[in-house]
């Protein structure tokens, strides 16, 4: 991953149609890379930046296995332009876990065993850890709302339910004992 | 069988908390001590939690599809845009001069679709005959996916078209066009699949393939005082892993290394090797994960080939990944079938008769043959087996979970639900005075049902069609049966390193089953350690051979190995350490870590201490997997086949809305077995995702093709409907644990068992909420409103 400070590039007046550098805010660091203007989000962060976590499944946003988030809402990051988005914040999977700590979604994942191959967990984790930030109080109904987007070939819906609740209800102890 | 002295064993035999028998059992000297049942023991039966799930959640987990090498060219295929043509010329030349393109590549030879008998009779043809739309011709690699995209549409392909035929029906006609000018083979994938060879074809039509025939059946028909009869209709199903079809070719000098998503690595190489005229020695291939598989990642494909012709054009790696359409089209479906099928019987149940006709297309593959439910599953003296298949101008099959035999079943046990109601029986009974065979699966089946009906609440089931109302509520049941197999060849090695660590190899892959977990499970057991401490290596070539993570073989084949291999080095570390101990060898047993004196334990080291205290550097025992101690009914290929089936029963609630047509599946109770449970967490996993693929198949899944183009009209996932979050029924697992006394870890698989009944069990309680029978896949609204108005 190359990776330089935003100041020192200045915004180009126009963009294109040959690749240029472009920078974004990548799990909180200025991260940057070639782009042209058809390069998509999951492109850039995949083939620019090497963060691989984020996959791509069909590649016009009907299996969600390429879902991030763009300042703290979930998407389809096969279905969002690069240039669009660089000015806004990008987390990815690879940037859920902080200080070493796994996302209360990412621990109950594994408890649960919420996933088989795991090509769909990334995009998975990203909506189900959304919702629980949101709404640490959601329902099987929220979850199954929340994932109504993802496709899963293995069959772990009924795992990744559970452990979504369970996660959510961790959080909910945890804010409670504070 | 096997070689080696033997020895006779009493051993306890049977379903635990049922019943035990014992037995005594040949069994090779060299073999382990038999394990007791799972209760008394440390880490095999537990939810071990999945070794590699934490690499999965975050992202750090590293598929095929994301395997990005210095320099590394992107491919692209090109390919037909009709579904039957003679190729004239090919002008790659634009393309070739296109910025960032360092190579191009046109196919000599189409894989993985049937072969003709007389090769010669296209011998003189300058490019494979294209045979259906989407069929790769020829490939560019370029700098980027986007350079390689535009090149690839500079390419000019000259066609001579030929006519061409996309329905089995019309494909039956006399005067159809014939999809090959011959008769042809297909051999089965390393998955299975295929088709017996040295069959009759006649035009599209190839077979019979009789398999399973026996008695006389006019007679049996005779014999019999019900008859029931039914033609069933399966559809195309496509595989549509979450990762596609991949490959990464790295072509240098001294050796082709080959990133592959793949159920075999040892398939990659073996066909790589075929292909390519190179020793295996030189091949290396490796499969860290792989994003599902269901049956048609198996060698190197036609993109595959094209991948590493790319490399050595180009002398720098190559990424060949299937995009989302090419996955549904050019790289595996399950076969359609139609099944004429009718079954005689006695008052009592007894089955006289049973008569079985199949027609099924593969495409340009052979391969639909439906199972073999129909003839092994329930005891019956005369059959009639008959299954052929029909060539279209369509992508190729492949094996795809429960090949053949999830279509055989929805149409097998929906016809066993209709014996049960011409003979006012209740299908339970019926399975109770018919499945009767001596063999493993129908004693765990028998206990599968009462469990099931227990948890199901099987009495609570009415008379079909009870609820008056359009919206209907029923409930089924179905049953399982797949054949327990077990490969040919699987051997393990363990390391044991003098700092305590311990590592075990294995030349097998993951597809998302938790490989690696049972694995280390096993290896741990043996050595009295956490599955955690023992670091299970997979996915490489460089391992000892593996076995195809298909057929539902892994387990029953790895485990045994694995064990047998941990076991020597458990018994080296005993003679190393007894001394320390004050003991002898035979006293010296291994448990939470520690290496102690059998009843003594307070007699005892930790296990890295005993190690550096023994000045133990390394040690390194490698077994194999030995035959089933039985032996086997037969053998085809790597394949070996126990006489023993692997069972399962399945009970389905549904609700069917008259008026719309629409079918819910609201609850689903799986009951099954695989021998010993290794992890119970993982089978629950995988059973659930047999069940929600088999609801999948059973409400949604049609590959649509368009009859003048031979277009796929819905090949990707907005149109290609699989089960979504919204459509997963509740989902109830139970797992019997089974000691079949074959092997040294009596562990058998469940993949496929998990998948085969669904359907059936879900068109059985659609026939119990609205007293119709529905003989058509996939139930949509269209299938239901017709099933419904048909008299």
């Amino acid at each position: 991953m190359s990776s330089l400070a935003t100041d020192r590039i200045p915004a180009p007046e126009t963009f294109g149609p040959n690749a240029e550098p472009l920078t974004l805010q990548v799990n909180g660091q200025p991260c940057t890379a070639l782009a042209d203007p058809a390069t998509t989000l999951v492109e850039f962060l995949r083939d620019g930046l090497g963060l691989t976590g984020t996959k791509l499944g069909c590649d016009r946003g009907a299996c969600s296995a390429c879902t991030v988030w763009i300042d703290d809402e979930v998407a389809a990051s096969c279905m969002t332009l690069v240039y669009d988005v660089r000015h806004r914040k990008i987390t990815t999977i690879e940037g859920l876990a902080s200080d070493g700590r796994l996302h209360p979604v990412q621990q109950a994942f594994i408890e649960h065993d919420a996933l088989q191959c795991g090509f769909c967990t990334p995009g998975m984790v990203m909506s189900c850890a959304r919702l629980v930030n949101k709404n640490p109080a959601c329902t099987l109904a929220d979850v199954q709302t929340a994932i109504s987007g993802h496709l899963c070939r293995c069959g772990t819906y009924p795992n990744i339910f559970k452990a979504t609740l369970a996660a959510a209800a961790s959080v909910r102890d945890s804010e409670s004992q504070r | 069988m096997n070689d080696g002295p033997t020895e006779s064993r009493s051993v306890l035999t049977g379903i635990v908390g049922e019943t035990l028998n014992r037995v005594d059992r040949k069994v090779p000297s060299t073999e382990p001590p038999e394990w007791p049942a799972n209760a008394e023991l440390q880490v095999i039966g537990k939810p071990v939690l999945r070794m590699d799930a934490l690499e999965k959640v975050t992202g750090q987990a590293r598929y095929t599809f994301d395997v990005q090498l210095p320099g590394m060219l992107y491919g692209r295929t090109i390919n037909s845009t009709v579904p039957h043509a003679r190729i004239k010329a090919i002008d790659t030349s634009r393309a070739e001069t296109y910025p960032g393109v360092r190579a191009v590549h046109v196919l000599e030879k189409m894989l993985s679709v049937a072969q003709l008998r007389d090769p010669s009779v296209e011998a003189n043809e300058p490019y494979p005959i294209v045979r259906f739309t989407g069929q790769p011709i020829v490939a560019v690699a370029a700098t980027s996916a986007r350079a390689a995209e535009a090149a690839g549409q500079l390419i000019r392909i000259e066609y001579e078209i030929l006519p061409h035929v996309t329905e089995l029906e019309d494909a039956l006609r006399p005067d159809s066009p014939p999809v090959y000018p011959g008769p042809t083979e297909q051999a089965a994938s390393a998955g299975g699949g295929g088709a017996p060879s040295g069959l009759p074809q006649q035009g599209n039509l190839r077979g019979p393939n009789t398999s399973g025939s026996r008695g006389n059946i006019e007679a049996g028909f005779q014999d019999a005082d019900v008859v029931v009869e039914g033609e069933y209709r399966t559809q195309v199903q496509t595989h549509v892993p979450m990762e596609t079809h991949g490959l990464v070719a790295d072509w240098r000098e001294d050796g082709l290394t080959l990133y592959s998503s793949t159920q075999h690595v040892v398939s990659v190489q073996d066909e790589a090797a075929e292909v390519f005229r190179l020793p295996k020695e030189k091949i290396r291939v490796i499969s860290d994960f792989t994003g599902g598989g269901f049956g048609a990642k198996y060698g190197i494909g036609n993109y595959g080939t094209l991948a590493i012709h790319l490399s050595r054009k180009a002398g720098a790696p190559v990424r060949m990944v299937l995009d989302r359409r090419e996955e549904h089209v050019s790289v595996g479906n399950r076969p359609s079938s139609l099944q004429r099928l009718k079954v005689g019987a006695k008052r009592d149940g007894t089955l006289t008769a049973i008569q079985l006709r199949s027609y099924g297309t593969g495409g340009v593959a052979a391969g639909a043959s439906v199972g073999s439910c129909h003839h092994s599953m329930y005891p019956c003296p005369n059959t009639s087996i008959e299954h052929f298949d029909v060539f279209t101008n369509a992508g190729p099959c492949a094996a795809f979970r429960g090949p053949g035999q999830t279509q055989g079943i929805f149409a097998w046990e929906q016809t066993i639900d209709a014996l049960a109601e011409a003979l006012r029986m209740d299908p339970l009974a019926l399975r109770d005075k018919i499945d009767t065979r001596d063999a493993d699966d129908v004693r765990a089946r028998s206990a599968e049902r009462r469990i099931g009906a227990e948890r199901f609440d099987w009495s609570r089931r009415r008379p079909a069609g009870s609820d008056t109302g359009a919206v209907k509520r029923g409930i089924g049941m179905a049953q399982s049966m797949w054949p327990y197999l077990v490969n040919r060849y699987a051997t393990c090695e363990v390391r044991i390193n003098g700092n305590g660590s311990v590592d075990a190899f294995c030349g097998t892959q993951d597809i998302g089953t938790g490989t690696r977990t049972v694995f280390a499970q096993v290896v741990a057991e043996e050595l009295g350690l956490r599955a955690e401490d023992v670091n299970a290596h997979i996915g490489d070539t460089r391992y000892p051979p593996g076995p195809p993570s298909g057929g539902s073989r892994v387990t029953s084949s790895l485990t045994p190995a694995a064990r047998n291999a941990a076991y020597a080095a458990a018994r080296d570390i005993a003679t190393r350490v007894a001394p320390l101990l004050d003991t002898t060898p035979d006293q010296v047993v291994f448990r939470n870590g520690r290496i102690l004196v059998r009843n003594h334990p307070e007699r005892s080291l930790g296990f890295a201490e005993a190690l550096r205290r023994a000045g133990v550097d390394n040690l390194v025992h490698r077994a194999d997997r030995r035959d089933d101690y039985e032996g086997y009914a037969r053998k085809a290929g790597d394949l070996h086949i126990s006489k023993h089936a692997i069972g399962g029963v399945q009970f389905a609630e549904v609700i069917v809305d008259t008026q719309t047509g629409v079918v819910k599946v609201e609850h689903v109770v799986a009951v099954h077995d695989c021998g010993r449970p290794i992890n119970p967490k993982l089978i629950e996993s995988q059973i659930i995702g047999g069940v929600i693929q088999g609801v999948s198949y059973a409400l949604y899944e049609h590959r649509r093709l368009d009859g003048a183009t031979g277009v796929q009209l819905n090949a990707n996932i907005d149109q290609y409907k699989i089960v979504g979050a919204r459509e997963t029924p509740r989902v109830e697992v139970h797992v019997i644990e089974q000691l079949g006394r074959q092997s040294s870890t009596d562990a058998r698989g469940v993949a496929e068992p998990a998948n085969v009944a669904t359907a059936a069990a879900v068109a059985n309680a659609f026939y119990n909420a609205t007293g119709r029978r529905i003989y058509t896949l996939p139930m949509t609204p269209a299938n239901v409103l017709a099933a419904l108005r048909a008299q």
